[in-house]
C-alpha cells in the first residue's frame, strides 16, 4: 500500500523515511569530513559540490515528506506504548520533520551568502540560484554556524530516535521498528483489537 | 606612452608585431621592422590577467600574477624568427579573496609547493595583420608541456619600449588542473598587457 493505514506505514512513508535518513546521515558525514578534516583540496572542493547536490535532494524529499506528513494520517501507536512515550515520539518526529527542512535551508543560505559565490550546479546539470541574501563574510559565517549547529543537533536527535527504535525492537520486542521497515506488518493480524480502539482520529490529528 | 608622431615612420604594412594600435592616433604608423627589431625585457608593469567563466553566468573567477619575468626578441629580417621566453611564478597569484588564492596555490591547481614556475617558450611567430600576430609555443605547467597559441596585438610603441595585448584560451584539464569543472570552465581566458623594455 502506498498510503498509511490505521496501524501501518504505507510504502510512500517508508521509502521517504529511509531515503531521507540515508541522505541525512551521509550528508552529515560528508559535511564533517569536508569541513573538519585535513583532506586534499581538490577532493574537498568536490565533496562540497556533492554535499550541495545531495543536500538539495534531501531538501526536496523533506519538502515532499512534510507535505505528506501533514496530509496523511499517522498509524496508531503500536500497542503497549504509553501515553507519555507516544507524546515524546510525536515531538521527536515533529522536530525531525522541521530539522530535515531547516538544515538544508541553512546550508543553502551558506552557499548563497558566501563571498566565494560558487554556483550550486545540481549534479552538474542545472544551476540552482542562490537565495537572495547579502554576501558578506559575517553573513556566511553566521549561516555556516547555524547550519553546523542544526546539523549536529539533528544528528543527536537521530541518534536518540534510532536508539529508541532499537530499544523497542530488541528490549520491548514490539512492532515499532518492524513497521517502519515495512515488512511483517502486511498481515493485519499484528493489529490487536487494542490498537484499533486506540485509533482515535482526534489523537492522530497533527 | 607617447606615440611617435614626430617621427617620420616608414609605412611598412607587413610588420606583424610592430604595427600600431588597431585605431592608432592620427598620423601614427606602425614602426618598421628594423626600427622595432631588438631584444626586450618584459617590464614589471605588465599585467597578466586571467578569467575562468562559471556556470550560470556571473563574474566567474579572475586573477593576476604579480611575479613574472621574460624577454623577447624581434627579428628585423624575418618576423617568424622572433621569439619569446616567459616565466611566471604562480605563487604570486592574486585574486579577490585569500581563500581563492590559497586554493589556486594548493595541490588542486598550481601546486606551487612542487612546481615553482609556469613557462612559455615560443616556437613560431606568424603575422596575421598590420598590427597583429599569433605566437605559438610550448607552455609548461605542473610538469606538463603542450603547444599553445596566443593572439598578439600591438598597442603602443616608442624607441625604448613596445607594448602588446596578448590573449589566449588555455584548456587547463590537460595540465592536471581540471578541479572545479564544469562549474568553472575548463577554458581559462588570458588577457595580458605586456610591455617590453629595450635592453
Ligand atoms: C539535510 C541536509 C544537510 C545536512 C545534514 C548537512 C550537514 C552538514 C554538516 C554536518 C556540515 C559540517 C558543519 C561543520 O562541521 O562546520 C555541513 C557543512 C556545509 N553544508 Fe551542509 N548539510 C545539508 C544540506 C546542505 C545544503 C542543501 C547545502 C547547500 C546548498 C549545504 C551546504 C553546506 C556548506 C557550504 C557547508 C560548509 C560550511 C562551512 O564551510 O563552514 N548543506 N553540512
Ligand atoms: C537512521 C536511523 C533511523 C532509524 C533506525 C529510524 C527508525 C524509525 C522508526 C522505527 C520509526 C517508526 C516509529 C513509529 O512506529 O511510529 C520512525 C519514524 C520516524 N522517523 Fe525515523 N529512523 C531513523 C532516522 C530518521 C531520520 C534521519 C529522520 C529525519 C528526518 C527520521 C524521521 C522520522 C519521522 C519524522 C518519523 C515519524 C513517521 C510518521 O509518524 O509519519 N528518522 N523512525
Amino acid at each position: 500500500m502506498l498510503r498509511n493505514s490505521r496501524s501501518e506505514f504505507g510504502s510512500a512513508t517508508i521509502v521517504l523515511h529511509w531515503t531521507i535518513a540515508a541522505l541525512i546521515l551521509g550528508l552529515t558525514l560528508i559535511g564533517f569530513v569536508m569541513r573538519r578534516t585535513d583532506i586534499d583540496p581538490a577532493l574537498q572542493f568536490s565533496l562540497y559540490q556533492w554535499h550541495k547536490s545531495f543536500g538539495f535532494t534531501a531538501l526536496g524529499l523533506a519538502t515532499l515528506r512534510t507535505a505528506w506528513w501533514l496530509v496523511e494520517r499517522s498509524p496508531a501507536p503500536p500497542p503497549g506504548l504509553g501515553a507519555l512515550e507516544h507524546i515524546a515520539a510525536r515531538m521527536a518526529h515533529g522536530a525531525l520533520i522541521v530539522l530535515a527542512l531547516a538544515v538544508p535551508l541553512a546550508g543553502w543560505a551558506v552557499a548563497s551568502a558566501s563571498t566565494l559565490d560558487i554556483p550550486s550546479f545540481y549534479f552538474n546539470a542545472v544551476v540552482i540560484p542562490h537565495l537572495p541574501l547579502a554576501k558578506s563574510e559575517a553573513s556566511e559565517a553566521f549561516w555556516a554556524f547555524v547550519h553546523a549547529l542544526l546539523g549536529y543537533v539533528t544528528l543527536g536527535l537521530v541518534a536518540i530516535h534510532a536508539a529508541a527504535a532499537l530499544y523497542h525492537h530488541f528490549i520491548r520486542r514490539d512492532a515499532v521498528l518492524v513497521r517502519m521497515l515495512g515488512f511483517g506488518t502486511r498481515s493485519h493480524h499484528l493489529r490487536t483489537p487494542d490498537a484499533e480502539e486506540n485509533d482515535d482520529p482526534i489523537v492522530e490529528r497533527k | 606612452m607617447t606615440i611617435p608622431r614626430r617621427q617620420a615612420l616608414k609605412a611598412i604594412a607587413s610588420l606583424a608585431l610592430l604595427a600600431m594600435t588597431a585605431a592608432p592616433a592620427a598620423g601614427a604608423r606602425p614602426p618598421s621592422l628594423t626600427e622595432a627589431a631588438g631584444t626586450y625585457r618584459v617590464a614589471g608593469s605588465s599585467v597578466i590577467h586571467f578569467t575562468v567563466p562559471q556556470a550560470g553566468g556571473g563574474s566567474g573567477l579572475a586573477g593576476d600574477f604579480g611575479k613574472f619575468s621574460g624577454r623577447f626578441r624581434i627579428d628585423g629580417n624575418n618576423i617568424e624568427q622572433s621569439s619569446v621566453e616567459f616565466t611566471l611564478y604562480p605563487e604570486s597569484v592574486r585574486s579577490r579573496e585569500r581563500r581563492i588564492e590559497n586554493f589556486l596555490r594548493s595541490s588542486a591547481v598550481f601546486d606551487t609547493a612542487n612546481f615553482k614556475t609556469i613557462t612559455f617558450r615560443s616556437t613560431i611567430v606568424r603575422q596575421t595583420g598590420p598590427d597583429t600576430a599569433t605566437v605559438e609555443g610550448t607552455l609548461t605547467a605542473r610538469g606538463k608541456s603542450r603547444k599553445e597559441r596566443f593572439e598578439v596585438t600591438l598597442t603602443d610603441w616608442n624607441r625604448r619600449s613596445i607594448a602588446f595585448t596578448i590573449r589566449g584560451s588555455i584548456r587547463r584539464a590537460p595540465y592536471g588542473m581540471d578541479v572545479g569543472t564544469p562549474i568553472y570552465s575548463n577554458v581559462v581566458q588570458f588577457d595580458m598587457k605586456i610591455r617590453g623594455q629595450r635592453r
